[in-house]
């Protein structure tokens, strides 16, 4: 019964976005329409009929329902609770509704609380909404249905990857999601503002805390998803320019870009045309990413060919959408002016470099992405990996950080470099001499020299907007920003550290050997087998030693799952606060050894770190606006009574 | 109890161990998990198995893989390198045996000229118009 409730609060919500549409369209004309009474309340019911059938597949999840197609293919009764739960996400249909819901969620909140707009723009951002809404629903009604039944009903599950049996990635997609679904209140906000042309600077003030609230949940997402693959892939490895990282990281750098012009057109009026055209690439990002991931196209092109009936969907509501917005974005950028203008010595100027050199990564990491789909179409098979996207991607990069060691500085229109000389030569100094330091210490690649060099320069120099302010009466979005700008000079720290300073050991022991590696000792003391609910392991018991102190535990495993085989390594980290100790146990050898491998990787942390940092600078400054629009909204309420009481005495 | 039903698990997964076993001693490939005794060669062998991609994996080079195919090649890559060959000419063998596909590193040829002609176009577009424009405001 309670799929079938799921299926049905799904199909209404279908129906409410259809409604919403048509109210929305019909609103936003010139002369208003009755029905645009019905988009609020349609937006908000849908948002509710969402939730309710979003929290039915957990119910079934929760309860190993066999009957249910999408359990029995992804749950198995063993499981711990938040795996069973974290199974209704990890797969393809269940995934989809958590899209459609967190999308249907955030566009209830716009309904309910967004009224600084004008009316009519409104209905159309929710009008535009409900479209993208009725693709991602008939997608899921007709292809990808996570309710539909299973008769007979199997004795038991299939279970899930174990590689995601972890807890870590068990809230990864969701953020991610939330993440790339915000996104579309940005795309339907530049849609809206389009068609009733009103591109204005209160636009760019609404659709910013939907835009900072989505980043930080992808910041987040990207930055756990780094971890996670760190410590269960076993090798140290942190990022591998995979085309699903990629799909997460796109979005993040048009969200990242969106940022920076949206707060050009909130202070200043100006980049009008190219804030709504980030609007548009950012959400169009998240759905090419959703395409890639859930396409079944990354496996293999021809795969892909031979069953192409979901990829074929996406990429239907992708040129549908992205095709659409891009049109009305030509028949209409003309009429949106071009807004203020500004000398290239001014922070815009430095939020344009931003936003140029922000777009040209994108674009590389997209045809990067894409490159090797296009060619194994026409069975040419290439790779594009670390050594292409890593120097190319730093031509962008590190002139971007360049400037970022200055433009905070910069005042709005038209500054001189002589008014903030000091401190950009104070930075630039140091940053300079850990350039000559780490170059005659020690033989590292370019890249990582220049990547140490930049992120002290721009560490110093991110809190220099701090000086000659009072602290406690400073807005607390400019702490977001240094704050923001600092964790990326901690994660690019981390970064260059680690690929210039880490040391890997790879040995076959014995039982009792002791293994140098950089600073440490490593010993094994003994390998005995472990087990747990669904997994049985080898487990090394292991002592270790930083520079010959205190002997610490490490505990890798060897894990083998059974439903379904699987074998998974658990390494042991050992933290230290300038790195991570990285302890992974492979194979016996045949003569009775057992393979260790070890790194020793200086300042790893950092670069996770960095990310959090990142992710609170932009909570902040999503405090700091908040906050700011509730304090302006009381006070025009106020003034609005005040009028309408002399009003009321005259 | 838990030790027990591990072991249990292990005896009763053993006969599936077998297969496996045979194969680990068909070609013994002692590289695959150990390094070069000179450190210097073993860097110049690291850099070059983090540009050879993984064929059995998605996305992970040979030097991040536990895949028996990723260890065999290292154990290609470290035996050649120890012997005395150049990085590019170890690469060339093995792009020879497996086409492009196998090499991360980008290089010019027929099929991959547009991944850096696109960038070197667009950036030179960009910079235009930007110039253009800012020509116009003055």
């Amino acid at each position: 019964m309670i799929p079938e409730i799921g299926l049905a609060a799904l199909w209404l919500a279908a129906a409410l976005a259809a409604l919403q549409l048509l109210g929305g369209l019909l609103g936003a004309g010139e002369n208003g329409h009755p029905l645009a009474g019905v988009v609020r309340p349609a937006a908000v019911l849908q948002a509710g009929l969402c939730g309710l059938s979003f929290l039915c597949l957990l119910y079934v999840f929760a309860l190993t329902d066999l009957s249910v197609l999408l359990v029995a293919n992804n749950s198995h009764s063993m499981k711990p609770l938040i795996f069973k739960l974290a199974g209704a996400w990890g797969n393809h249909e269940g995934s989809m509704l958590l899209w459609v819901t967190v999308m249907a969620l955030a566009g209830g909140a716009i309904a309910l609380i967004e009224r600084r707009l004008p009316e009519r723009t409104m209905l159309a951002t929710l009008g535009a909404q409900a479209f993208v809404g009725l693709g991602f629903y008939a997608f899921l009604l007709l292809s990808s249905n996570p309710f539909e039944r299973l008769v007979p009903v199997p004795p038991e599950g299939n279970g899930l990857n174990p590689l995601l049996q972890d807890i870590g990635l068990a809230f990864h997609p969701p953020t991610l999601y939330v993440g790339y679904v915000g996104l579309s209140v940005a795309f339907s906000f530049a849609v809206g503002a389009l068609l009733t042309r009103s591109v204005t600077p209160e636009f760019a003030r609404v659709m910013r805390p939907w835009v900072l609230g989505a980043w930080i949940f992808l910041t987040i997402g990207i930055t756990a998803g780094s971890y996670w693959a760190y410590y269960e892939l076993g090798w140290g490895g942190w990022w591998f320019w995979d085309p699903v990282e990629n799909a997460s990281l796109m979005p993040w750098l048009a969200a990242t870009a969106l940022l920076h012009s949206a707060s050009v057109l909130a202070a200043r009026d100006a980049l009008r045309t190219w804030t709504i055209m980030l609007g548009v690439v950012a959400f169009s990002m998240s759905m090419v990413g959703t395409f890639l991931v859930r396409s079944g196209i990354l496996t293999s092109v021809h795969a892909f060919a031979v069953d192409p009936e979901r990829g074929s969907f996406i990429l239907a509501l992708l040129a549908i959408n992205i095709g659409g917005a891009l049109a009305v974005f030509a028949t209409r950028a003309s009429t949106v002016s071009e807004g203020e203008r500004f000398s290239p010595m001014s922070r815009e100027g430095a939020l344009v470099v931003n936003n140029v050199m922000l777009s040209a990564i994108l674009g590389i990491v997209l045809l990067g992405t894409l490159y090797p789909l296009l060619t194994e179409a026409f069975d040419v098979k290439v790779s594009v990996g670390p050594p292409y996207f890593d120097p190319v991607g730093a031509i962008f990069f590190y002139p971007m950080l360049a400037v970022l060691v200055i433009g905070p500085l910069l005042r709005w229109r038209k500054d001189s470099f002589a008014r903030v000389k000091w401190p950009v030569l104070i930075a630039a100094a140091l940053g300079l001499a850990v350039l000559v330091a780490a170059a005659l210490l020690s033989d590292i690649s370019l890249l990582a020299l220049l990547g140490l060099a930049l992120s002290v320069a721009v560490a110093v120099s991110s809190f220099v907007p701090l000086r000659g302010r009072s602290l406690r009466r400073l807005p607390i979005a400019v702490w977001g920003m240094c704050i923001g700008h600092f964790g990326l000079a901690v994660a690019l720290f981390g970064m260059s550290a680690d690929s210039a300073f880490q040391q890997e050991r790879l040995i076959a022991s014995n039982v009792g050997d002791v293994v140098n590696i950089g600073p440490w000792q490593a010993r094994l003391d003994a390998v005995k087998p472990a087990a747990g609910p669904n997994w049985v392991a080898m487990e090394a018991e292991m002592k270790v030693s930083y520079q010959g102190g205190e002997w610490r535990d490490a505990r890798p495993q060897a894990r083998h799952f059974w439903t379904p085989p699987q074998e998974t390594s658990e390494v042991a980290l050992i933290t230290r606060w300038n790195g991570q100790l990285y302890v992974a146990i492979g194979n016996q050898t045949q003569d009775g050894r057992w393979q260790l491998r070890l790194w020793w990787k200086p300042f790893v942390t950092w670069i996770w770190y960095g990310g959090l940092l990142i992710a609170l600078g932009g909570s902040l400054a999503l405090v700091g606006r908040v906050a700011g629009d509730l304090r302006r909204r009381s006070a025009k309420g106020k003034l609005a009574e005040r009028r309408e009481e002399q009003e009321a005495s005259a | 109890m838990r030790r027990l039903v591990a072991l249990l698990a292990l005896i009763l997964a053993l006969p599936l161990a077998v297969p496996v076993l045979g194969q680990d001693s068909l070609p013994p490939a002692p590289y695959a998990y150990q390094q070069l005794a000179d450190p210097a060669l073993e860097a110049k062998a690291q850099d070059l198995m983090i540009t050879l991609r993984c064929l059995k994996c998605q996305s992970q080079s040979i030097a991040d893989s536990d895949a028996p195919m990723a260890g065999d090649m290292r154990h290609q890559v470290r035996t050649r390198i120890a012997a005395g060959e150049e990085p590019e000419a170890v690469r060339a063998w093995l792009v020879s045996r497996y086409g492009d596909y196998v090499s991360y590193k980008p290089h010019l040829s027929s099929s991959t000229w547009p991944l850096f002609a696109i960038p070197v176009i667009v950036v030179l577009v960009a910079g235009f118009a930007i110039a253009r424009r800012m020509r116009a405001r003055k």
